[in-house]
C-alpha cells in the first residue's frame, strides 16, 4: 500500500501539489488523470523519491521513501518519467538488462536473463533487441524504456504518461500488458493517463487531480460522468456506455 | 568483442615500435651485441621505456577521462579541456609554484587536482541551472569557463615570470619524460581500473539522474566518484608532461560509434585506443622532422581536431543523427 499524508510541494511559493492525502491499496491499474498542471507528474516523482516533498510523507509498504535507501526501494518501485532523453548510445537490450541492477549491481543471473528475455518479447522489441536506441523510432524507444521498468520487476511500476509516442496499436498493446502485469504478476501499476477513455476502459481506480489536490477518486463509474469531466477539465462530455465500458465524448 | 586482442595487439606493437625510435641508435642489434650495448641498455631503461609508459598510462587515462566526464555531463562534447578540468589544474599548478615552490611534485599534484574538482564541480553545477540544455551550449559553457580560469592564471604568470611553466603544462610534450619522473601516471593507472570497477555506475548515471535513482543509486555519489577520477588523472597528466587535447573528446566519440556506451563493454575499447593513439602521434611527431621534434600536444591537435570534424560532419549527414 502507498500512503501519501498531507504532502505539499511548492516552487518559490507556487504550490504544486497542494496538501494531499490518499491511500492506495496494493493490486491493479490506478490512473492519474487531470488537465495540464494539476500536479499529476510532480505527485507521481514524490511517491517514486526523485523530488523531495516540501512537507508531508509517503510510505511505500511503511517504508519511508524519503529515508529508506534507495536500493532497497528500488526492488519495490520503480518510475518512468517521460521526456526521457538519452545521450547515452544503449542497446536495447542492455537497457533492459539496466533494469535489474537492483538486484545484482551490475552481474546478470540466468535468472535475470529470463526476465529480460521475457520483457523484451512482451513488448514486441525482439526484432529491436541488438539496435542502439538512437536508432529507433520514438514509439520504440518509449517501449524500450517500459520494457526497463517492468524487468526491474517491482510491486509497484509507476509511468508517467507512458503512451506518449505510441500508436494506436501500442498504445492498446500497452494498456493490455498493463492490465495483465496486474492481473497476472499481482502489481500495482500507478498511471499518468491524458486519454480519459484508456483510463476508464483499463482501470481498476482512476485519481482525478486539479489545481494541486485530487478532487476525486474512485472507480471508473463514478469519475467517468459528466459532471465529473465537466469539473475536473471544464469541458462538456457526452458519456456513452459501450460493452459495458464509459466512453467520454467531447471532440464537440 | 574478437577484435579485442587483435587491437591489443596493435598497441603492444606500436608501443614496442616506440621504444625504438629516437636520435640515439637503441635497436635490437645494438642491445645484445657483446660491444657498446651497455649504452643503448641505458637509454632503453631510463629514457624510452619510461617514455612508451608514460604514453600508454596518460593516453588510457586520459581518453577514459573524457568518456566518463560525457557520461556524466550527458553530453558527447565535453572533455578535460571543454569542461574547466584541465585549466583548473593548471592554475592549481601555478599556485603551488608561486606560493609553496618547494612541494614535491605529488602535492603539487594533490593542488591541482583538488581545483581542478572544484572547476569541474563548478561547471557542472553552472550546466544544472541552464533550463536549456542544447548539446552545443555545453561545451561553449565549459569552453568559457575555462577561458576565464586561464586569463586569470596567465595574468598571474605573466606577473612573476612564470609563463614558460605554463605553456609546459598546457602542451603535451613526452620528450623530458626520463626514469624518476613519470611514475606519478601510475596513478592514473589505477584510477582507469577504479573507473572500469566502477564501470556500470557510470552508464547508469549516463541514462540521467531520474534513472540512477530508480535503479536505486546515489546519483550524487556516482558523480562525486566520476569527478575525483577524473580530477586526479588529468593533474597527473598535466603535472608529468602537460595537456593531450582532444584525446578525450575523441576516443569516446569514435568507440561510441562502433561499440555503443555501454561502458563494460566500450572502456577497454576507449582504453585501447587512447593509448593506440597516443603513441602513433607521440612516435610520428618523433619521426617528421628527425632528429627534432614535435610535441604531441601539436601532432594530437592536428589529428585530433581533423577526427572530430570527420566526427561532426559524420553526425549531421546521417538521417538519424541527432546532436549529442
Amino acid at each position: 500500500m502507498i500512503e501519501v499524508r498531507n504532502t505539499t510541494k511548492s516552487y518559490r511559493g507556487s504550490i504544486v501539489v497542494d496538501d494531499v492525502s490518499i491511500s492506495l491499496p496494493a493490486g491493479g491499474v490506478i490512473s492519474l488523470i487531470g488537465p495540464n498542471g494539476a500536479g499529476k507528474s510532480t505527485l507521481l516523482s514524490i511517491i517514486s523519491r526523485l523530488l523531495p516533498a516540501s512537507a508531508g510523507t509517503v510510505t511505500v509498504d511503511g517504508m519511508d521513501v524519503a529515508t529508506t535507501p534507495g536500493d532497497v526501494l528500488a526492488r519495490r518501485l520503480s518510475i518512468l518519467r517521460q521526456d526521457n532523453q538519452m545521450t547515452a548510445r544503449l542497446t536495447v537490450r542492455d537497457l533492459v538488462a539496466f533494469g535489474r541492477y537492483p538486484y545484482g549491481k551490475g552481474r546478470l543471473t540466468a535468472e535475470d536473463e529470463i526476465h529480460i528475455r521475457r520483457v523484451i518479447g512482451y513488448l514486441e522489441l525482439d526484432a529491436h533487441a541488438g539496435r542502439f536506441l538512437d536508432e529507433l523510432s520514438g514509439g520504440q524507444r518509449q517501449r524500450a524504456f517500459i520494457a526497463m521498468v517492468l524487468c526491474q520487476d517491482t510491486d509497484y511500476v509507476l509511468l508517467d504518461e507512458p503512451l506518449n509516442n505510441l500508436d494506436v496499436k501500442h498504445a492498446v498493446a500497452m494498456m493490455k500488458l498493463f492490465r495483465r502485469t496486474a492481473d497476472e504478476f499481482g502489481k500495482t501499476v500507478i498511471l499518468v493517463l491524458h486519454d480519459i477513455n484508456f483510463a476508464s476502459c483499463y482501470s481498476d481506480r482512476i485519481v482525478a487531480m486539479r489545481d494541486g489536490r485530487i478532487v476525486y477518486e474512485g472507480p471508473p463509474e463514478t469519475i467517468i460522468t459528466p459532471e465529473v469531466i465537466h469539473d475536473v477539465y471544464g469541458v462538456r462530455a457526452d458519456i456513452h456506455e459501450i460493452d459495458g465500458k464509459r466512453m467520454a465524448l467531447y471532440f464537440r | 568483442m574478437r577484435w579485442l586482442l587483435p587491437a591489443a595487439g596493435g598497441v603492444v606493437a606500436l608501443a614496442a615500435a616506440s621504444l625504438f625510435v629516437g636520435v640515439s641508435d637503441v635497436t635490437m642489434g645494438s642491445l645484445f651485441s657483446p660491444g657498446g650495448s651497455d649504452e643503448a641498455v641505458q637509454i632503453l631503461l631510463a629514457s624510452r621505456l619510461p617514455r612508451t609508459l608514460a604514453l600508454v598510462l596518460a593516453g588510457t587515462a586520459m581518453a577514459v577521462s573524457g568518456l566518463i566526464l560525457q557520461m556524466l555531463a550527458r553530453n558527447k562534447f565535453v572533455e578535460p579541456s571543454t569542461a574547466g578540468t584541465a585549466e583548473s589544474a593548471v592554475f592549481g599548478m601555478l599556485m603551488v609554484t608561486l606560493l609553496a615552490p618547494g612541494t614535491p611534485i605529488i602535492g603539487r599534484m594533490l593542488v591541482a587536482s583538488l581545483c581542478a574538482l572544484a572547476g569541474t564541480t563548478l561547471f557542472l553545477a553552472i550546466l544544472r541551472r541552464m533550463p536549456l540544455r542544447s548539446p552545443l551550449v555545453v561545451p561553449l559553457v565549459g569552453l568559457m569557463l575555462g577561458a576565464v580560469i586561464t586569463a586569470s592564471t596567465e595574468f598571474v604568470a605573466y606577473r612573476y615570470d612564470l609563463m614558460q611553466s605554463v605553456r609546459a603544462w598546457e602542451t603535451g610534450d613526452f620528450s623530458g619524460v626520463l626514469r624518476g619522473r613519470y611514475e606519478l601516471l601510475w596513478i592514473s593507472g589505477v584510477l582507469t581500473a577504479v573507473a572500469y570497477a566502477a564501470a556500470d555506475r557510470f552508464t547508469v548515471a549516463g541514462l540521467g539522474e531520474d534513472f540512477t535513482t530508480n535503479l536505486g543509486l546515489d546519483y550524487r555519489r556516482v558523480v562525486a566518484l566520476g569527478l575525483v577520477i577524473v580530477s586526479l588523472v588529468t593533474a597527473a597528466v598535466i603535472a608529468t608532461c602537460g595537456m593531450i587535447p582532444f584525446l578525450g573528446l575523441v576516443v569516446p566519440n569514435l568507440v561510441s560509434l562502433m561499440h555503443g556506451d555501454n561502458m563494460r563493454r566500450s572502456l577497454p575499447w576507449v582504453a585501447l585506443t587512447g593509448a593506440g593513439l597516443v603513441l602513433a602521434c607521440d612516435i610520428a611527431g618523433r619521426l617528421v622532422i628527425h632528429p627534432y621534434e614535435i610535441p604531441i600536444g601539436t601532432t594530437m591537435g592536428v589529428v585530433g581536431s581533423g577526427l572530430f570534424l570527420y566526427l561532426l560532419l559524420r553526425r549531421n549527414a546521417g538521417g538519424t543523427g541527432r546532436a549529442a
